[in-house]
């Protein structure tokens, strides 16, 4: 009796830690952060490895204003505005037209009980719509969509939530993905962008965790478009891990866990990385 | 007589040929050359080599690799620290070359010797 009366206490604590889970996970890092380096703000972390190098960031600034990507972003807008062949739009199929809502995604479909990036968000509207859908790692199609799209919500701050059971075994997913050492040279994500962060990994500086997902795609050296999954796989060949296929569902764990450790901060699509 | 001469000439230049190889290959393959190769050891990436002027540009991820014989007066214990550095610090960021056979047991020795003058 004593015994059951325990473990139904042990389920009920179990259930209420799961819950504040994602949050604890996300100050955590805040705190560590804040810790590690003290003279950087949270806030700037957006700007990735730049954040911890002022001329690099300099150098950043330079090219955002007058990013030499112009021309993708513009087919990614004659993208968005074209109309399917029922004569309906993006707009017309995502919430508030489009506007400030990338920073909703990923979010969990319990309907599917499965994890929808904002890149599925719009193949879904394709799909509904009577469109096929665009190959996930197609840059010239959904990546300058995506990067267009995803400039509509500029200036938004990330809101990733993690509600229900089914949710937050996803989000657990994405963060054993995050933790765990993988290929032949053992590294885990957190090997770089937690524990490495503000370290030079040969002559390239390694970027903090907080505030990763909030600026996709990247234009790597301002010309090739890199998207979120595209980088994962760049990481995990690092690791020599074999990588997925952009779109898996090991991918859209990760960027549901990534993602929500970039909330309350500030989004801007595209950017210029190095 | 001549036929065994033309033979026995014959697997001298084999024999050659098989031990000249190996050689050779050790010879490109130093220990230095392991250690500074992007797809081998790549130490640089995270430790620079202060006494060498031509080991840029290093990361510094992991502490500079100086003083090696004051500072692992057993040379074992900084084969270990190669052969499986998670065994002395799980945490860690190094690569466990030997176990995880990024280097073969050769190659590890060859690097050990070359850092064990720096
Ligand atoms: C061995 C090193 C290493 C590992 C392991 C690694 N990365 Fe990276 N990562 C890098 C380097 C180097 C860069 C480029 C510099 C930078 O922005 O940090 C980078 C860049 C990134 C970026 C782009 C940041 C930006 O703002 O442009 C993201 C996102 C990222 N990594 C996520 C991950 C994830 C997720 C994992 C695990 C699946 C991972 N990385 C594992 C080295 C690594
Ligand atoms: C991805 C990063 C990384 C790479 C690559 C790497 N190391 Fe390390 N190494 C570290 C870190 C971090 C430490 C400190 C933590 C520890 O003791 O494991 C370290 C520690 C060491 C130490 C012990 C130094 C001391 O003072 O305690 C030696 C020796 C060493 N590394 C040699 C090498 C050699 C040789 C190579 C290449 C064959 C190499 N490392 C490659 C990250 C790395």
């Amino acid at each position: 009796m004593k015994g059951l009366r325990l473990a139904g206490f042990g389920l009920v604590l179990a259930a209420g830690v799961a819950c504040a889970a994602p949050e604890d996970d996300h100050l955590r890092l805040v705190n560590y952060f804040k810790h590690k380096h003290a003279d950087v703000k949270v806030a700037d972390y957006i700007y990735g490895a730049f954040a911890y190098d002022p001329d690099a960031r300099e150098h950043y600034d330079g090219v955002m204003a007058f990013p030499p990507y112009a021309g993708a972003l513009a087919e990614g807008e004659r993208l968005w505005r074209t109309p399917f062949g029922n004569g309906r739009t993006y707009a017309d199929c995502l919430p508030d037209g489009g506007r400030m809502i990338a920073g909703n995604y990923p979010m969990f479909d319990e309907a599917r009980g499965r994890v929808v990036t904002f890149e599925m968000a719009l193949n879904d509207c394709r799909v509904a719509n009577g469109e096929a859908p665009y190959t996930y790692d197609d840059a010239a199609t959904l990546g300058v969509l995506a990067a267009y799209a995803r400039s509509l919500s500029d200036g938004m701050r990330m809101n990733v939530r993690v509600d229900g059971a089914a949710a937050l075994q996803a989000y657990e997913d994405g963060k054993r993905t995050f933790y765990r050492r993988v290929g032949q040279l053992n590294y885990s994500c957190a090997s770089c962008h937690v524990d490495g962060a503000g370290n030079r990994l040969g002559a390239e500086l390694l970027s903090p965790v907080l505030g990763q997902a909030t600026h996709w795609p990247v234009f790597r050296a301002g010309e090739r478009l890199e998207t979120l999954h595209d980088r994962y796989s760049s990481c995990f060949r690092r690791a020599r891990h074999v990588p997925d296929a952009a779109g898996s569902t090991r991918y859209n764990n990760l960027e549901y866990f990534h993602s929500y450790l970039s909330n309350g901060m500030e989004m801007k699509a595209s950017v210029y990385r190095k | 007589m001549v036929k065994i001469r033309t033979l026995s000439g014959c697997t001298a230049c084999i024999a050659a040929v098989t031990l000249s190889a190996p050689l050779l290959a050790g010879e490109a393959e130093s220990g230095k050359a392991i250690a500074y190769d992007s797809r081998r050891g790549d130490c640089l990436a995270c430790h620079a080599m202060p006494t060498l002027p031509d080991a840029g540009p290093a990361g510094n991820s992991g502490p500079p690799l100086i003083a090696m014989t004051a500072r692992f007066p057993d040379k074992q214990a900084l084969r270990a620290k190669l052969w499986d550095a998670t065994a002395s610090n799980p945490d860690t960021m190094m690569p466990p070359y030997g176990k995880h056979k990024v280097l073969t047991a050769d190659e590890i020795d060859k690097v050990l010797d070359f850092i064990y003058g720096l």
